[in-house]
């Protein structure tokens, strides 16, 4: 295993949050009915910021949601280490609200598969769209994200590290090699 | 820390890191009562069955309540019903459960063992709801889950345990628990109601209540089980709620904020006064919701352990 390239830093990343931002604001014209959820772990972080970045723009806070996928993962049975069980936090109505899910890295797929399901359990919103800061391909389901920090053509024997000062102590992504 | 196991059994052989693990996955699957639509798919396709060779309700229920929010299929099976009325050995039973290709067995029994028997025997998961005197973990579980939830902690803090400790698999069970986490356990019976040598366990013993209520940051009240021990030394229901009864003007003296548990169901009047048990300091409604919760967690745990082979317990 080994550091093959940094693709963004701390700047970087926080210029791609930012634009993330204004984009969610064009689109949906406003922050009215918006609210942000992470996808534990990082998407949590990810989803704090963005709430920062919008404040900036808007001057106003929207809600924001922890959602934990793991009880709706679809390969359960698969995995051999057990992963932690950790809480949904979503204390807000999400019916007919805008939510912008948010998660570090998309890649199969399958995360935003299970977050769907899930947040449809809390209820009924307008609109759900997602926001990644990496996009790194290889999607195994009919899913894109609406908005995109970076695309990162990777190989599969690559893996897309995302790494944040609240959990990490820096910020940046890396590329590494098995 | 990750669950390996395929079963419960019972807490003795548990690390504490493996209670403190099922201790913060319930934590979060309580969330999962409180949403609109109480269900997860993280079952979906198992089969759970309930084989309850004794009497029980509220254990039964909150099983079948957690399984079915995990998306499970429940089979409630008794004793009255099935072949076992016909002679059928527990082990029989199970292996046929077993080709069933149910996932989880959830067993109650009148002997101790007879959980940790049916483990050795099956290669499904089986998780014990109580086996004779010897253990009923989920019920500790859940009780040290509500202490942690309503103190903080367990570390430290002081639990009276008063009651029938001799038939009691709830008070072997959460002694094991506490003790493990570090808590001091104080037991409060009558002499004949305290088994020989249980302080090797590591618990303080008196047979004075004020004394076992003083400094009790919580006081676990243990159902008199009549039903178990018919002998004339067993004590009166009127001369035991006397001596041991948890009434208002005894609690009056304890810890203003002391907690008061009961596994249930309740003989009021008897180990508890009336009001008591309804008054300020009870949390016993609030064990029956953390049961579901606490159980919740334990299925999903079990579901994904990946051991076969369950050492026996001593």
């Amino acid at each position: 295993m080994k550091e093959k390239a940094k693709i963004l830093d701390g700047d970087t990343i926080l210029r791609a949050l930012m634009r993330i931002a204004h984009e969610i604001l064009e689109k949906n014209k406003g922050i009215d009915k918006l609210c942000l959820v992470g996808i534990r772990n990082r998407g949590v972080y990810l989803a704090h910021r963005l709430a920062e970045c919008i404040k900036r723009i808007e001057h106003k806070d929207i809600p924001v949601g922890i959602l934990d996928i793991t009880l709706y993962r679809d390969d359960l049975t698969l995995i051999a280490q057990q992963p932690l069980v950790r809480k949904t936090e979503i204390d807000f109505d999400i019916n007919n609200k805008v939510v912008i899910l948010v998660d570090d890295v998309l890649y199969t797929g399958r995360t935003i598969r299970a977050a769907l399901d899930a947040l449809v359990d809390f209820g009924r919103p307008k609109l759900i769209q997602l926001a990644i800061l990496v996009d790194r391909g290889h999607r195994e389901l009919p899913i894109r994200a609406d908005y995109v920090g970076k695309n990162i053509p990777t190989a599969l024997r690559e893996t897309v590290e995302v790494r944040l000062k609240e959990v990490d102590g820096v910020d940046e992504v890396v590329i590494i090699e098995q | 820390m990750a669950w390996t196991r395929k079963d419960l059994l019972g807490l003795e052989s548990l690390s504490r890191e493996e209670i403190e693990l099922i201790l913060s996955t319930a934590e979060s699957f309580k969330e999962v009562s409180t949403r609109e639509i109480k269900k997860v798919p993280a079952l979906r396709g198992k089969t759970v069955v309930n084989l309850f060779y004794e009497p029980s309700t509220r254990t039964r229920v909150s099983f079948e309540v957690a399984a079915k929010r995990l998306s499970a299929d429940v089979i409630n099976i008794s004793p009255e019903t099935s072949s076992v009325r016909k002679g059928e050995t527990l082990v029989d039973t199970g292996r046929n459960i077993q080709a069933l290709k149910a996932d989880i067995i959830v067993v109650r029994h009148a002997s101790s063992g007879a959980a940790a028997m049916l483990s050795r025997h099956l290669d499904i998961s089986v998780v014990n709801a109580g086996d004779g005197w010897h253990e009923h973990p989920t019920q500790a579980l859940l009780d040290i889950f509500t202490l942690k939830e309503k103190i903080g902690r367990i570390k430290g803090i002081n639990v009276t345990i008063v009651g029938d400790i001799a038939h009691s698999r709830v008070a072997r069970s959460n002694i094991w628990g506490l003790t493990k986490l570090g808590a001091n356990v104080t037991l409060c019976a009558p002499k004949m109601l305290i088994p020989v040598g249980i302080e090797e366990m590591g618990v303080n013993i008196t047979d004075n209540i004020d004394d076992a209520l003083v400094r009790a940051d919580a006081v676990n009240v243990l159902r008199m089980q009549f039903e178990r021990d018919e002998s004339a030394a067993f004590p009166e229901a009127l001369d035991y709620f006397r001596k041991f009864g948890i009434t208002s003007e005894r609690l009056n003296k304890a810890k203003k904020n002391i907690i008061l548990m009961h596994p249930g169901p309740i003989n009021r009047g008897i180990e508890i006064e009336s009001d008591v048990a309804d008054g300020p300091n009870s949390v016993i409604l609030e064990q029956v919701i953390n049961g579901i919760a606490l159980r919740m967690a334990v299925l999903f745990l079990v579901s994904q352990g990946h051991d076969k082979k369950y050492e026996d317990i001593n």
